[in-house]
């Protein structure tokens, strides 16, 4: 499995191995074991990344990179709108006005501000309605607003791939709205950039690679984290310059509170269950796919710990970015002006096709093939100390198991084993050092 | 490919943890998510019936190309009348058990809706073996 090998999705993320040491940490917290440590470096399996980002907040060299657009990308269109979620100004707290960050974002060269979450209140009608006529059989229905969610369903729980929203989020709604509202105004598209301030990876991937055959109109997402820090080195040195940036702020309270956990439950009629933080909703959906839960009509999975508040491109604290918002929203107006225009503009392309699984077949499309290699890894597993250390650059046994039957690891990769052999006399010193320099590089000398 | 499981009558806490193995297995083998949601189905009822109706018992899992056979053999009150456990609606089981959210009379009928092949047999005060096959 080498660098570059797998490339069938978007990748949000990726290793710099000038960077990396090898060190495994990314390895052991990988949701679905995509990662491993090859010639002492980390190597990410893109077919089963689901751009979660665990391993970015994890990495203590940063040697993980956000595949993000350049910023300078935007000056290529005429009209430069940026769509920014409500959690950004959050994280300034009281310290800056919104209205001068919304300056500041003029005077980095966009047009046009708006807040994302304006589809919201559109697509509370849409899901109420979804959520009343979906069938038995697909029910409870998912969320399709966290995108790292949609992924991990798509890899680890494809029997629920029916049960995820076929409808949009509502980025993608806001986008929809401005696309048609500016060809109603005769500029022309090729003209037109929409930008997207994301505070994650995963709606990185979600915009450059959607699921559901749906093409998005998002010319780019900028990174977070970069306009935070653009926005205060302006707000220091006081070097905001003249602009006329459009601004809209004003959005409902619902629209404001939609990134924060139970921002889609509130908003909704039925029995709504909210859950957050990722090995809440994967042992949650466990249950989903044994048929344990019965009477849920919808539930709000997102990857994060508090939400997007907690977004790996967040550089607030989670909580207080939370509180913040909450905070707004219990100021803010109920009714959105602009819901007219968006049942018109928006409404033949609200729905997607349904979600595909993410048919992974980890031992070969042969199921004959693939039974004879699963006896094979439960005969190893018997064998393997069973104490998931790490150290032969697999997650844990199970995984190494899985790897050496399939030819990418060699049973002495596992340091008890190679003790074993050696002292049984069929492993050699030099022939063990090499297989450790396989997998973590040479990092002594003997 | 062969997995044996056992089952304690009445540990409810426990129930469940056969066919969430079975499950692994199958999504790792790259099984269709619709048939594997039949054999988790089916699976998960006649393992509840042991835990809910039995003493004990042994679950054996045949996995081959053509599909998966499960065998669910308890010792217990076997069955008397098996013909009308089949229908819809009917059930023994005690208040207790119902006050769980077990024991609506659907078991049976549930497993053989979603099952290829379907055998059930039956000797009462010793136990009960049920065999059902679903394909691939």
């Amino acid at each position: 499995m080498a660098e570059g090998e797998h490339c069938r999705y978007y990748r949000g993320l990726e290793i710099m191995t000038d960077l990396c040491v090898g060190c495994s940490h990314c390895m052991k917290v990988c949701p679905t074991e995509a990662l491993r440590v090859k010639g002492g470096k980390a190597v990410i399996h893109s077919d089963l990344c689901i751009d979660c980002g665990r391993c970015y907040r994890e990495c203590p060299t940063n040697a993980i990179r956000v595949v993000d657009d350049d910023f300078d990308h935007i000056f290529g269109y005429k009209h430069r709108l940026l769509l920014v979620p409500s959690l950004f100004y959050s994280q300034f707290e009281d310290r800056i006005e919104m209205n001068e960050i919304n300056r500041i974002i003029g005077s980095l060269g966009f047009t046009e501000v708006s807040p994302v979450e304006l589809g919201v209140d559109y697509l509370i009608e849409e899901m109420n309605r979804y959520i009343e006529e979906a069938p038995a059989d697909s029910r409870p229905v998912i969320s399709s607003y966290c995108p790292a969610i949609v992924r991990l369903i798509q890899v680890r729980f494809p029997s629920l791939v029916d049960n995820i929203m076929t409808l949009l989020p509502p980025l993608e709604i806001t986008a929809q709205y401005y696309k048609s509202k500016y060809r109603d105004a005769g500029i022309p598209e090729e003209d037109l950039g929409i930008f997207y301030l994301t505070p994650c990876v995963a709606k990185i991937a979600a915009v450059k690679d959607p699921v559901g055959g749906y093409v998005s109109p998002i010319t780019g997402a900028i990174n977070m984290d970069l306009l935070y820090s653009k926005v205060m080195m302006v707000h220091r040195n006081h070097s905001c310059t003249e602009n006329n940036i459009r601004i809209n702020e004003e959005i409902t309270s619902n629209a404001i509170r939609w990134s924060t956990t139970r921002g889609e439950t509130n908003a909704i009629r039925g029995v709504a269950l909210a859950i957050d933080g990722m090995d809440n909703v994967m042992e949650f959906l466990e249950k989903v796919e044994n048929g344990d839960i019965e009477g849920v009509d919808f539930l709000e999975l997102r990857c994060c710990d508090e939400s997007c508040s907690g977004g790996i491109l967040v550089r607030g604290n989670r909580f207080l970015v939370a509180d913040g918002l909450h905070k707004r929203a219990s100021t803010a107006p109920w009714v959105n002006p602009y819901i007219k225009d968006f049942r018109k503009y928006c409404a033949d392309y609200m729905v997607f096709t349904r979600v595909q699984p993410r048919a992974f077949m980890k031992y070969g499309r042969d199921i004959k093939e693939a039974i004879r290699k699963m006896e094979e890894v439960r005969n190893l597993k018997h064998t393997l100390p069973g104490i998931d250390c790490g150290a032969c650059g697999s997650p844990n046994c199970e995984a190494l198991a899985g790897d050496i039957v399939n030819g990418e690891r060699n049973i002495n990769n596992c340091v008890f084993m190679q003790i074993a052999n050696e002292r049984r006399g069929t492993l050699n010193v030099d022939e063990a050092i090499a297989l450790m320099e396989e997998i973590w590089g040479k990092r002594y000398d003997y | 490919m062969e997995l044996v499981y056992t089952v304690e009558g009445g540990d409810f806490n426990k129930a469940g943890h056969a066919s969430s193995q079975i499950k692994r297995v199958l999504k790792q083998l790259g099984v269709p998510p619709d048939i594997i949601k039949r054999v988790v189905v089916a699976m998960y009822e006649a393992e509840v019936n042991i835990v809910a109706h039995a003493w004990r018992g042994v679950i054996t899992a045949g996995v081959d190309e053509s599909g998966i056979r499960v065998v669910l053999d308890d010792e217990g009150p076997g069955i008397p009348n098996i013909a009308q456990a089949m229908e819809k609606g009917y059930s023994t089981a005690s208040q207790e058990v119902r006050d769980m959210g077990f024991g609506a009379g659907m078991g049976l009928p549930n497993i053989r809706s979603n099952v290829d092949e379907f055998n059930i047999s039956s000797v009462v005060n010793k136990g009960t073996v049920l065999d059902f096959f679903i394909r691939f």
